[in-house]
C-alpha cells in the first residue's frame, strides 16, 4: 500500500472553455498536514471539490486510497467521502440546528450509534475545540472564530482519515486564528488523519505545513517544505511569501491602453 | 450597408429567442429530473418520518393564520354577492349550496395554493436557496448525505401533505364566515342554508375533485419552490430572484392546471 492516501495525477480541469488547472501532480502522505496556496482565484478550492467528488477532472485523475474518484459511483463516492472531513471557508453549519445538533448531525445520518453514545461523542468533539459549554447555542450565537470551531468539531465527527480545510484562515482575528491554527495541527496528529489546507495565509500556513504546494496559472509553480520555500527565490514564491505588491503577478488586471481608454468617447 | 445591419439585427434577435427558449426547456428538464430524484429518495422522509413532520409544521401550521383568516373573508363575500344574485331569482335559499360548491370545487383549492406559493413557497425557495448560499448543501454532501433525501424530500412530502389539509380548511372555514352572513347578518333560514347544501354537495364529484385538485397543486407549488430554491444562482440576487419566480410561476401554474383540471372533471 502507497504511504499517500491521497494522489492528484496529471490533473487537468476547466469549464466554460477556460481551463483553471493544467497537468497538476500532488501527493498528500499519510500523517502530514500538506498546504496548498496561491492567489485567489487560482483554483485551490476546486482542487478540494475535485478531491471530494463533487466535480470530475477534464483529464487525469484523483486517487483517495488508491481508488479513482471520478470513477465511482455515488455510493463509491459517499463510501470514500465517509474517510473525509471538510471544513468549509464559512463553517456551513446548519443554520436551524443548535451546535450540539450540527456536531451529531454526521453521526445521526451515517451511523446507528445510540444517543446516549453520541452524546458523549458530540460532548468531546465539541471539547477538544473548547466549545463543550456552547453546545446549547445556535450558529447565529456564534463569533466567526467559533462558528469555524464548531465546523471543525463537525468536520471530525466520524474520525475522518482525510481532513480538508478551505481557508480556515479567512477573516479571523488574531486569536482565533492562533487558536484554528493550532487545532488543525493537534487534531491532525491526535486522529493520526491527513490534512489538506487551502490557504493564503502564509504565517499560519507555514506554521504548521509539513510540506506546500503553490499553485499559480494553473499549474504546481513550488513545492517543498516551509523553511526551504521562505528561502526560496524563485519570483512568484517570493513575491507571494513576503507579500510584494507588483512581481510576476501584476498589480493591475490586463487592460486596454490607459491614456486610449480615458481620452476614450463614451458610447453610452 | 444597411441590409447587412438589418440581417445582423434579425439572427441576434432570433439568437436571443432561441437562447431562451432552449433555457426553459433545460430548466424544465432539471425541474422534472429533481421531481423524480425526489420521489427516488422518498424513503427517508417515511422512515423518519418526524423530518417530514417538522416541515408539516413549517410549511402548514404556519400557513394557518393566513388561510383561516382569508378564508372567512372569502366566504363571508361570496354569501354577500351570492345573495345579491340568488334574490333576484328567488332563490336565496340556496345560499349555501353557492358558497360551498364554489369553495369546495374552486376557491378552496386555488385560493390556497396561491397563498401557500405566497407564504409557504417563498420560505421554502429563499431557505434552500441559502443553504445552497451559504454551502450548507454542499457540506452535506461532503458528509456522504444526500441533501436531496434530507432536504429536498421531507419537504416536498410536507407540501403535499400539508396542501389539502389546508384547502379543506379553508373550505370549512369559508363556509362559516358564509354562514355568519346569510343567516345571522341578512336573515336566511337557518334550515335552508345547511339542509340545502347537504342535499347538493356530492362526496365523489365535488368534495373529491377538490381534493384531487389540492394534492395536484401541493406537488406543483411546493415542486416549483423546491426546485427554485435548488437551482438559484448562490448570490443575494439569486435568491432573490428565485423567491419572486417562485410566486410567479406558482400562481400561473395553479390557474392554468385548475383550467385543464376542471374541464376533465366537468366532461367526466
Amino acid at each position: 500500500m502507497t504511504n499517500n492516501i491521497v494522489e492528484i495525477d496529471n490533473l487537468s480541469f476547466g469549464y466554460k472553455g477556460r481551463l483553471l488547472h493544467k497537468g497538476i501532480n500532488m501527493v498528500f502522505p499519510r500523517g502530514k498536514v500538506v498546504a496548498i496556496m496561491g492567489g485567489s482565484g487560482s483554483g485551490k478550492t476546486t482542487l478540494l471539490r475535485l478531491i471530494g467528488g463533487q466535480i470530475a477532472p477534464t483529464h487525469g485523475e484523483v486517487r483517495v486510497e488508491g481508488a479513482v474518484v471520478h470513477e465511482q459511483d455515488r455510493d463509491g463516492i459517499f463510501k470514500l467521502r465517509r474517510k473525509m472531513g471538510m471544513l468549509f471557508q464559512h463553517g456551513a453549519l446548519f443554520t436551524d440546528l443548535s451546535v450540539f445538533e450540527n456536531v451529531a448531525f454526521p453521526m445521526r445520518e451515517l451511523t446507528d450509534l445510540p444517543e446516549a453514545m453520541i452524546r458523549d461523542l458530540v460532548l468531546m468533539k465539541l471539547n477538544a475545540v473548547g466549545l463543550r459549554g456552547a453546545h446549547v447555542l445556535m450558529p447565529t450565537e456564534l463569533s466567526g472564530g467559533m462558528a469555524r470551531r464548531v465546523a471543525l468539531a463537525r468536520a471530525v465527527a466520524l474520525d475522518p482519515s482525510i481532513i480538508m480545510y478551505d481557508e480556515p484562515f479567512a477573516g479571523l482575528d488574531p486569536i482565533s486564528m492562533g487558536v484554528i491554527c493550532g487545532l488543525i495541527r493537534s487534531l491532525n496528529d491526535a486522529l493520526g488523519a491527513t490534512s489538506i489546507i487551502v490557504s493564503h495565509d502564509v504565517k499560519e500556513t507555514f506554521l504548521i505545513a509539513d510540506y506546500v504546494y503553490f499553485v499559480a496559472d494553473g499549474i504546481v509553480a513550488a513545492e517543498g517544505a516551509p523553511h526551504d520555500l521562505m528561502q526560496s527565490t524563485l519570483p512568484f514564491v517570493h513575491q507571494f511569501v513576503h507579500g510584494d505588491k507588483d512581481g510576476p503577478v501584476p498589480f493591475h488586471y490586463p487592460a486596454d491602453n490607459y491614456r486610449a481608454e480615458l481620452l476614450q468617447t463614451p458610447t453610452t | 450597408m444597411i441590409k447587412s445591419r438589418l440581417f445582423n439585427s434579425v439572427i441576434r434577435t432570433l439568437t436571443g429567442i432561441g437562447h431562451r427558449v432552449t433555457e426553459r426547456i433545460w430548466r424544465l428538464g432539471a425541474g422534472a429530473r429533481l421531481f423524480f430524484l425526489a420521489i427516488i429518495y422518498s424513503g427517508e422522509s417515511f422512515k423518519r418520518f418526524q423530518l417530514t413532520m417538522r416541515e408539516v409544521y413549517a410549511t402548514g401550521v404556519m400557513s394557518l393564520l393566513i388561510i383561516i383568516v382569508s378564508a372567512f373573508f372569502v366566504g363571508m363575500v361570496l354569501a354577500l354577492q351570492g345573495y345579491n344574485i340568488l334574490q333576484k331569482y328567488g332563490s336565496s335559499d340556496a345560499i349555501g349550496v353557492f358558497v360551498s360548491l364554489t369553495l369546495v370545487r374552486e376557491l378552496g383549492p386555488v385560493v390556497t395554493a396561491l397563498l401557500f406559493a405566497g407564504r409557504a413557497g417563498t420560505a421554502i425557495t429563499a431557505e434552500i436557496g441559502l443553504m445552497k448560499t451559504t454551502e450548507q448543501l454542499s457540506a452535506m454532501e461532503m458528509m456522504a448525505v444526500n441533501p436531496i433525501a434530507r432536504v429536498i424530500a421531507p419537504r416536498f412530502w410536507a407540501g403535499v401533505i400539508s396542501m389539502p389539509i389546508l384547502a379543506a380548511l379553508f373550505s370549512m372555514v369559508g363556509i362559516l364566515g358564509g354562514y355568519l352572513v346569510a343567516v345571522p347578518l341578512i336573515g336566511v333560514d337557518d334550515g335552508a342554508f345547511w339542509s340545502q347544501m347537504q342535499a347538493n354537495v356530492d362526496v365523489r364529484l365535488d368534495i373529491m375533485n377538490g381534493l384531487i385538485k389540492s394534492v395536484v397543486f401541493g406537488v406543483v407549488c411546493t415542486m416549483i419552490a423546491l426546485f427554485q430554491g435548488y437551482d438559484a444562482p448562490p448570490t443575494a440576487e439569486g435568491v432573490s430572484r428565485a423567491t419572486t419566480r417562485t410566486v410567479v410561476i406558482s400562481s400561473l401554474a395553479v390557474l392554468g392546471i385548475d383550467f385543464v383540471l376542471t374541464a376533465f372533471m366537468l366532461a367526466s
